[in-house]
């Protein structure tokens, strides 16, 4: 069902409220939009626990940019040293946190939201694979949420620069240092993201533009975009199955319910739950054990002196684990020229797989015992991937097994699971999908 | 109007000439945006060669100097360190220091002017992380029995032997830089600046 917009306009009852509406609704597709995106947008009736999660985004959304308002109203994008030697930056938080009425909350939800913003994100992908929501005709959407997650990992890189600890600085210049792994333009590309032969004050101040402005401004008409989009061919259901087939005598899905009042409760339900635990972070823990906050990220940065240990924030550490396993030269191209390519198509290879996959069902629910195994696996490599991203190259599990052998098997893995889904995807067993959604 | 009637060509030509001048005009406007990203005349006058005194660096010991924004290393290197280069010859990618990592006068065995000071910029050629010194032998730095001593990177675990050579199979490709530099006396050094100027 597309998004019906030619309701008719709202008439007046008389009433003052009334004749304002008509008024607003002669001009304004006011009600027809309502209609089209909550009262009367239906959504499957059997969406599970999963299903929170697009909304918990939007939530976090507007967590992030709220707070981030009222932060950049103390903060100042400035690395040259104040009097006490300390960066102009780094004691623009520390004075938030400590001079700032209310500025420590502010703070920690907006740092506390940005790993929140990835759990969400994740769940919310995974809801995906589970139940085939890239599938025909749905693919659009899945790439737009491709670029939305693109979009998010360069909002949050650039954020976790402006404090401007020692994570922040060694952080920025090891990603900013990936461009000049390109052959030819990657030297000159790497100076002109820096604006300066290193990172250093010319940087900060344009990862605060990107990070309030642009990227925000971009990630705003892309999250419009996806919802559009999936409003336009309708959500899909834990069945995996199209509610369209079969609609009432008015042309409703019989299997559908009114997004509102009907979701946007259950949503509320999931938010009220979601503020418990994230007030719980934000108040008790909001350094998240030094993985939503470094704890080496508490020293102002340093150009002169890696810490001795680095790794990015926890939400990035997948992908750097697919960054480090790459150490041999091939076809005459650097190791550290594959290890970027391999980190940026671990990403983007995401984008495919509304292509790669070729079952003939879209859910678990139907999908055979490859699928389910490969899956399993998936999630596994996807998990010890990112906790090797958090440990050092040395490291190695109970002291014996080294770890980074560990991760070039994984990362191998992870490129098989999508390279060879056409095939397994295809030769898997499938039970019959039901004609009507089941709860 | 209807869809039967004939395609003017030559308002089409028009149409499409003044779209791709528009065109023309829009990707001109990118010009000034793009190059404001470059480095500012402020931040490529910036970069003077840096005087140090090493009159005081003890052997077996290392200082760090600021130079263009970067650690840059001076070591002075004892009899034992100079002893264990040509026993890794064999263990690092470039031994013989082909590629033009370090200036001509430094395209020796030791990567230095006078072989007992190394100066080397203190950036991994990886990803740009400091390597951190592991000067001791083997278990004593946590780096294996064989390690003769050199730097690890804490990033993505390159190593270096103490001519700042990359050892093989690590993700950094070349060896350190070492940057121009002389010596203006015994222990006054310049970096940023040789015989052959800045």
């Amino acid at each position: 069902m597309g998004a019906n917009t030619n309701f008719e306009k709202y008439k007046s009852d008389g009433s003052v409220g009334g004749n304002v509406l008509e008024w607003v609704d002669a001009r304004f597709p006011l009600t027809s939009m309502w209609k089209a995106h909550l009262s009367e947008y239906y959504a499957p009736k059997n969406f599970n626990f999963w299903y929170f999660f697009g909304s918990l985004a939007l939530l976090v959304l507007v967590i992030q940019i709220v707070t981030g308002i009222f932060l950049v109203m103390h903060y100042k994008p400035d690395a040259s040293l104040n009097v006490n030697g300390i960066p102009v930056a780094f004691a623009s938080v520390e004075y938030i946190m400590r001079d700032v009425p209310w500025g420590w909350l502010i703070r920690y939800m907006h740092s506390t939201g940005a790993s929140a913003f990835f759990i969400v994100v994740y769940m919310h992908m995974f809801r995906g694979l589970l139940y085939g929501s890239y599938r025909q005709p749905r693919e659009l959407i899945w790439v737009f949420g491709v670029l939305i997650f693109l979009c998010l990992m360069a909002e949050a890189f650039m954020g976790y620069l402006l404090p401007w600890g020692q994570m922040s600085f060694w952080g920025a210049q090891v990603i900013v240092n990936l461009f000049s792994a390109i052959p030819l333009i990657g030297e000159p590309l790497s100076v002109w993201i820096r604006g300066d032969f290193v990172v250093g004050d010319a940087t900060l101040n344009r990862f605060f533009s990107f990070h309030v402005i642009a990227v925000p401004l971009v990630l705003i008409g892309l999250v419009a975009a996806h919802i559009l989009a999936l409003h336009e061919v309708g959500s899909n259901n834990p069945d995996g199955v199209e509610i369209k087939k079969h609609k009432d005598a008015n042309g409703i899905p019989l299997d559908g319910i009114p997004f509102h009042p009907y979701y946007t409760v259950k949503d509320i339900v999931g938010v009220v739950v979601f503020l418990m635990v994230f007030s719980c972070v934000v108040f008790f823990a909001p350094e998240g054990g030094g993985y939503f906050l470094e704890f080496n990220n508490f020293i102002p940065a340093d150009p002169l002196k890696t810490p001795p240990h680095i790794a990015p924030v926890w939400y990035f550490t997948p992908f750097y684990s697919l960054l480090r396993a790459m150490v041999w030269p091939f076809f005459g191209l650097d190791a550290k020229f594959w290890g970027v390519v391999a980190m940026g198509l671990g990403v983007v290879i995401l984008a495919f797989l509304p292509w790669l996959d070729r079952s003939p069902v879209k859910s678990i629910r139907y999908r055979g015992p490859i699928f389910k195994a490969l899956l399993i696996l998936f999630v596994i490599a996807f998990g010890i991937l990112g906790f090797l991203g958090t440990q050092p190259p040395s490291y190695a599990f109970f002291g014996v097994i080294p770890g980074a052998p560990v991760a070039q098997i994984l990362t191998v893995y992870y490129f098989l699971f999508f390279i060879t889904m056409p095939w397994w995807s295809k030769i898997d067993k499938y039970s019959p999908e039901p004609d009507r959604v089941t709860m | 109007m209807s869809n039967e009637q004939k395609v003017d060509c030559g308002r089409r030509r028009l149409v499409v000439t003044t779209a791709a001048v528009g065109g023309v005009g829009a990707l001109t406007a990118l010009v000034p945006f793009v190059s404001s990203m470059l480095p500012s005349e402020r931040a490529k006058a910036a970069g003077a060669p840096v005087e140090v005194d090493i009159g005081k660096l003890e052997p077996g010991q290392m200082m760090t100097v600021e130079w263009r924004g970067k650690p840059v290393w001076i070591i002075n290197r004892t009899k034992d360190m100079l002893d264990t280069l040509p026993k890794l010859d064999e263990a690092v990618s470039d031994p013989k220091s082909d590629k033009p990592q370090q200036p001509t006068y430094c395209q020796n065995e030791t990567r230095s002017i006078k072989p007992e000071f190394l100066v080397a910029v203190g950036i991994c050629t990886h990803l740009g992380c400091s390597p951190s010194s592991k000067f001791k032998h083997g278990g004593e730095e946590g780096m294996g029995a064989d390690w003769l001593g050199g730097f690890l990177c804490p990033c993505h675990g390159s190593t270096f032997d103490l001519a700042g050579r990359v050892f093989k199979n690590k993700p950094a490709p070349d060896n350190l830089v070492v940057p121009p530099h002389m010596y203006l006396s015994d222990t006054r050094l310049i970096i940023g600046k040789d015989e052959k100027g800045a």
